[in-house]
């Protein structure tokens, strides 16, 4: 070796206990410091947008589950409401619930002149007659008495009450007249108004009425949708895996499946949408908003997941497994049958609970096939016209009416609801089942 | 075990010679989670000598190759007990820094892990980091030295450009050697350099190791009796965990004091 | 005779099948149970598949062409005069005179809008939903809509009739069948494994349908507007045509404004995700101590599965009011649904992916890169910054690519947080509209028939699908090659 190029390197032989090495060191511990931070503001800045949103959604959301009332004494004339006469409910005049509300409502403020009654009815629900109606219906023998029901207050009372619109605001920009407020004041100190539990969220279907509108016509039609989607997807899934897991040949065309799924589990699920209308509707004549269909075309979308888990599943099941059972003289098919499966089934069902939670929440193709017709009572059938949680969702959240801002975050925390229910139910069964061979 | 101080040596042959001591070891203990795995090593390493660590798999050479640089922090159940020094510093002082300790203290891994960069960005990795130099005729310079001194220039002068990972595994070695030589540390560390290496290429790096000594200290892990025998000054034995005899390459290959060395030097076992 | 009771009946059918041909093999077997090549229940289930199966194909086969195939029949079958009666009343003036001047054979004369229009009405006529038919034309109608319900009809009880016969046909065969010697087990283990390869195959018959569905009205499309006008064109406003006569000249159909707006908003979001989604990797898998780690991932894997309505709704709800407020604040306009709002919404979307996607790169690349750096005494952000992330490079352009794929793919948060305006702007404070925005909007709510409109949703969906397949298949391979390349 030659002195010069031996140089460099003898020459720096002590630098780093020098100064200037010190010097440049606590620089980069700096540098060092700046980047973790960047990381840590990272996560945290993830976490605080999933940390706002929950927050939003709840603040939003809990009001839901009250619904401001109003008590009144309605007296519930049998020649109005029952003008034929005839004592068959589906002879009544139902519209005619909605006037003797708004008497009992003139009754309640006598002083207020005729002018001001449009005001005053402003402050019950448009749709209080069908509350009215549906009470009577379930106990006709309130007819011809004077009963003291509570009703729903329309929905700018019911924001007021709740705090949600500001009642310090400026008149003019706030729903509710001063004078409204100063009759709300009033009822409500003779308690004759107060916040009751919103059953109807969990018993109507959609309405246009805040008041009015509920979530079990959709949770009915997300449960047929999902049906038809476990239906179809869990076994061809299944089975679509363990022939490529266990059977297929190497060869170009389970090469091409193999592709063909993955390249599936990433197109973008509005195109299976386009699919779903252009096929099962147009070509096959499939109704719409049917869940039949809506269901079809998340298996369709699912399929990839569950056949990529089971898949995982299969292959995690260890050899020896098969080669005892195949050394026994089992058939192949009974080896998969009898021994395979069993022991991967956790993992599949895990898979499947989570493409079925996935699916829950999928809206954009369901929109293509007409799930988002307003629907105002649940699905009978699996061809009848509905709609789905998520869609219910969107629909509500595109509504003008203050009130359904809160509806639709309470819908929200219910279909959130159910999707940590089944992912936890997911990671419980992966934890119990966890199996090191 | 008394307390030792670092003047005293558990060498006293090797103190007489005059031997400057670089890095020792007191009563070193080594645990991965409960288990442990150096159960107290006492050993001296001297200046521009290149000492090997010998024993079966398992023993613990790796294991104590890396405390010397502290290469085991990475692990995060590994835990250390004991006194190791470097020069007059504790490596293991909480004060110290780790990141200087192996600029001092550079490693060279049984298998070649070159970067996936250029042999020329491989090369000034290091350089740069620790602000060796700044301008490029300093990083040519740093580049071709360190090169010459692995032995590999004249193999890849003309491609200093191409990818590390392009060479051959011997040619890969060598260019993590250069890449630890270009930082100028004080003491290296390899663990079983040779043993992704044909002959040719093993003989290429023993004689590289032996010019090495001139400036720099060696402690080199090895299972080739052969290699222990014919690039170190010292001989280590480690059994189970243990340091079972240190000294002179020369006495423990022909006059073990302790039958496990004797056992495993003439292949009965290990 | 309702279909549900075919298929009820063949069940049962198969069923008792399976019941003879495990008696008719213990019966062969004279006791000897151990003389049979397979075990009873394979007989079982032999006669019970062949006895089921072949019906139940032919049912479904029926169910998927009795309705166009009826069409046909009853439109053939329709006189010139119902026709014409039909379309004095339904269509417009103009059109009936060329229609009747021309002298008509038949319904094949009719437009293929007006044919779909009269055989709406038909089938309401036919299951009795008369209240949505134009009294106008129910008695010219009334003919075909009887020849449909007897169609109908008909069809079913032959349908019956012949699985019937099917299945009693397999269930005498197979039960001759059974031997000792028959190997019914391979019979019925053929038959599976068949069903296991259909089963496979569903996937390919899928992304099949969706190209030739979106082939097929994209065609149609492409007959009324020109490819070049589509791809090049700088006008969208594909609202103009009412009536069915404007047709050809109705709207603007140039998609320029709409892959800009799709392409700002994705670069918005992955202006947002890719920093954060990596930048939370790289802590996750250097930095963060065991137990932050398994806690923070499931959190950031809530965020993955939270349903994108959701997203949308805080977007709307949260997100753009505070974009359009902090405007105000600095004295910029910005429109009540920027893109910047629904870019920023749809790149906290994809975080999680960008972030575990990156998380699998980053682990792969080998331990003995991390030691080799950090035993030349550097830092771990400078391990991490000169020689993990070169090292993972195209792993992370990987998926870097399958994020945007997403991005452009994704619905829900550009239907509800971005406009409907196809401003041709790289301005993120504007308001822009994206292809899915205008598949979704064109395809909801009332459609017309066989528009221009309605069939430019096709082409857009072409569009989107063979940008985010070409997306996925590079990206795809990109990571695998990676993966290769550390293994
Ligand atoms: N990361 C680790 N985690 C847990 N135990 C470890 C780890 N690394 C090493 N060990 C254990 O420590 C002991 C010593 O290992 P070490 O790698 O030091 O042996 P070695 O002498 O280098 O063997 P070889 O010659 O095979 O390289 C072994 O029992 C090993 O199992
Ligand atoms: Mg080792």
């Amino acid at each position: 070796m030659t002195d010069i190029v031996a140089n460099p390197i003898a020459a720096n032989t002590g630098f780093h206990r020098t100064e200037a090495a010190e010097k440049r060191l606590r620089r980069r511990y700096a540098a060092e410091q700046r980047f973790k931070i960047y990381g840590i503001i990272a996560i945290t800045l993830a976490i605080g947008m999933l940390v706002l949103l929950l927050f939003t959604i709840l603040r939003n959301g809990v009001t839901a589950f009250q619904q401001t009332a109003i008590q009144l004494e309605v007296t519930l004339d049998p020649a109005v409401i029952d003008p034929k006469g005839t004592g068959n409910p589906a002879d009544w005049d139902r519209a005619a619930f909605q006037d003797l509300v708004h008497d009992a409502l003139y009754k309640e403020f006598p002083d207020v002149s005729r002018g001001d009654r449009r005001e005053l009815r402003r402050m019950i629900s448009p749709v209080a007659g069908v509350f009215l109606g549906n009470q009577v219906l379930k106990d006709p023998s309130m007819l011809g008495q004077t009963v003291s029901v509570w009703l729903p207050a329309s929905d700018p009372i019911n924001q007021i009450v709740k705090g949600r619109i500001d009642r310090e605001l400026p008149e003019a920009n706030r729903p509710v007249s001063d004078q409204q407020l100063a009759w709300l004041d009033q009822l409500r100190e003779r308690g004759d108004s107060k916040t009751i539990f919103n059953s109807t969220f969990f018993t109507a279907s959609d309405s246009n009425y805040p008041e009015l509108a509920g979530l079990w016509g959709s949770v009915v039609g997300s449960i047929f949708t999902l049906a038809v989607t476990l239906v179809l997807a869990l076994p061809i899934g299944v089975a679509a895996a363990v022939y490529l897991e266990e059977f297929a040949p190497k060869n170009k065309f389970t090469d091409l499946i193999e592709v063909n799924i993955n390249n599936l589990a990433a197109v973008p699920s509005i195109v299976f949408g386009l699919l779903g209308l252009a096929v099962f509707l147009n070509f096959f004549g499939m109704p719409r908003s049917a869940p039949l269909v809506g269901g079809m075309v998340i298996a369709l979308m699912s399929l990839p997941t569950i056949i990529i888990a089971s898949r995982a599943a299969l292959k995690a099941v260890p050899p020896s497994i098969r080669e005892a059972a195949l050394g026994m003289g089992a058939s192949k098919l009974q080896t998969v049958w009898h021994h395979v499966l069993p022991l991967a089934m956790p993992g599949i069902l895990t898979g499947t609970i989570i493409a079925m939670a996935q699916a829950l929440g999928e809206t954009a193709p369901l929109l293509m096939i007409g799930m988002n017709a307003f629907v105002t009572a649940p699905p009978t059938g699996l061809l009848s016209s509905s709609s789905v949680l998520p869609v219910q969702i969107y629909i509500w959240a595109d509504a003008p009416e203050r009130g359904f801002v809160e509806l639709t975050s309470a819908a929200i925390m219910i279909l959130l609801i159910f999707l940590i229910t089944m992912n936890g139910i997911a990671i419980y069964l992966r934890k119990k089942f966890e199996r090191r061979w | 075990m008394e307390a030792m101080t670092m003047s005293q040596t558990v060498d006293p042959g090797a103190a007489a010679a005059g031997k400057i001591v670089k890095m020792s070891s007191r009563g070193t203990k080594v645990f991965y989670g409960e288990k442990r795995a150096l159960h107290g090593i006492d050993v001296d390493i001297y200046r521009n000598e290149v000492l090997a660590l010998i024993g079966p798999s398992g023993c613990g050479k790796s294991t104590f190759l890396r405390t010397l640089n502290r290469m085991n922090d990475t692990i995060d159940i590994c835990r250390v007990e004991g006194k190791l020094m470097l020069d007059d510093q504790d490596i293991y002082d909480p004060k110290l820094d780790v990141v200087q300790l192996r600029a001092r203290v550079g490693m060279v891994f049984q298998k070649p892990n070159p970067f996936p960069k250029s042999i020329y960005e491989n090369i000034i990795y290091g350089p740069k980091l620790h602000g060796l130099a700044t301008r490029k005729d300093e990083f040519d310079a740093i580049v071709e030295a360190s090169l010459q001194r692995a032995g590999l220039w004249n193999e890849v002068k003309d491609r200093l450009l191409e990818p590390g990972t392009g060479l051959s595994g011997g040619q890969q070695q060598r260019l993590c050697i250069a890449r630890a030589i270009a930082v100028s540390p004080e003491v290296i560390l390899m663990d079983e350099p040779c043993s992704a290496l044909d002959p040719i290429a093993t003989a290429h790096i023993e004689e590289l190791i032996d010019e090495l000594r001139e400036n720099f200290t060696i402690v080199i892990v090895t299972h080739n009796m052969q290699q222990a025998a014919r690039v170190s000054q010292r001989t280590a034995f480690f059994h189970l965990g243990d340091l079972v005899e240190v000294g002179e390459t020369e006495d423990i290959f022909t006059n073990p004091r302790d039958e496990r060395t004797q056992g495993y030097i003439t292949g009965r076992y290990g | 005779m309702p279909i549900q009771l075919t298929v009820a009946v063949l069940l049962i059918l198969s069923a008792i099948g399976y019941w003879i041909g495990r008696q008719r093999a213990m019966s062969v077997s004279g006791g000897r149970v151990a003389s049979l090549h397979s075990v009873p229940n394979y007989y079982g289930s032999f006669v019970a598949v062949w006895a089921g199966i072949p019906a139940l194909l032919l049912v479904l086969f029926f169910l998927m062409l009795k309705g166009p195939v009826i069409e046909m029949l009853v439109l053939g079958a329709m006189s010139p005069d119902a026709v014409l009666s039909w379309a004095k009343a339904s269509i417009s003036p103009n059109d009936f005179q060329a229609l009747s001047t021309a002298g008509i054979a038949g319904a094949d004369a009719l437009a293929e809008t007006q044919r779909n229009l009269m055989m709406i009405n038909i089938r309401n006529l036919a299951t009795g939903q008369e209240r949505f038919v134009n009294p106008a034309v129910v008695d010219a109608l009334l003919p075909a809509a009887q020849h449909m319900q007897h169609l109908e009809a008909t069809s079913r009880w032959s349908l019956f009739a012949i699985c019937m016969a099917i299945a009693a046909g397999a269930l005498f065969i197979t039960h001759r069948k059974i031997t000792p010697q028959f190997r019914a087990r391979n019979n019925v283990e053929r038959v599976v494994t068949w069903g296991l390869i259909v089963c496979s195959v569903i996937a390919i018959l899928t992304t099949v349908g969706i190209v030739l569905s979106l082939l097929f009205e994209s065609m149609r499309f492409f007959a009324r507007v020109s490819p070049v006008e589509f791809l090049f064109g700088l006008q969208w406003s594909p609202q103009t045509a009412i009536r069915a006569d404007q047709v050809g000249a109705s709207g603007a159909f140039g998609a320029i404004p709409l892959f800009t707006g799709t392409l700002l908003i994705a670069t918005v979001a992955m202006a947002v995700a890719l920093p954060l989604g990596l930048l939370s990797a790289i802590y996750l898998s250097e930095y963060a101590p065991r137990r932050v780690r398994d806690t923070v991932k499931p959190v950031l894997e809530i965020l993955a599965g939270i349903p994108t309505v959701v997203y949308g709704f805080f977007a709307i709800l949260t997100v753009a009011p505070f974009v359009r407020d902090m405007g105000v604040a600095l004295g910029l306009p910005v429109s009540s649904n920027s893109a910047l709002a629904a870019g920023i919404v749809m790149g906290i979307m994809i975080v999680p992916f960008v972030s575990s996607l990156s998380d699998d790169v980053i682990n792969a690349v080998p331990q003995s890169l991390r030691d080799g750096s950090y035993g030349l005494g550097a830092t771990r952000s400078e391990t991490i910054r000169q020689v993990i992330l070169p090292a993972a490079l195209p792993g992370i352009v990987g998926a870097f690519l399958l994020a945007v794929s997403r991005a452009i793919g994704e619905t829900m948060i550009v239907v509800m947080a971005a406009g409907m305006a196809a401003n041709l702007t790289f301005n993120p404070l504007d308001a822009v509209t994206t292809v899915t925005v205008q598949i979704a909007a064109l395809l909801t709510g009332d459609q017309e028939f066989e528009s221009a409109k309605t069939l430019s949703a096709f082409a857009l969906g072409f569009v989107l699908f063979f940008a985010t397949l070409a997306l996925n298949v590079v990206a795809l391979r990109v990571v695998q090659k990676y993966r290769e390349k550390y293994d």
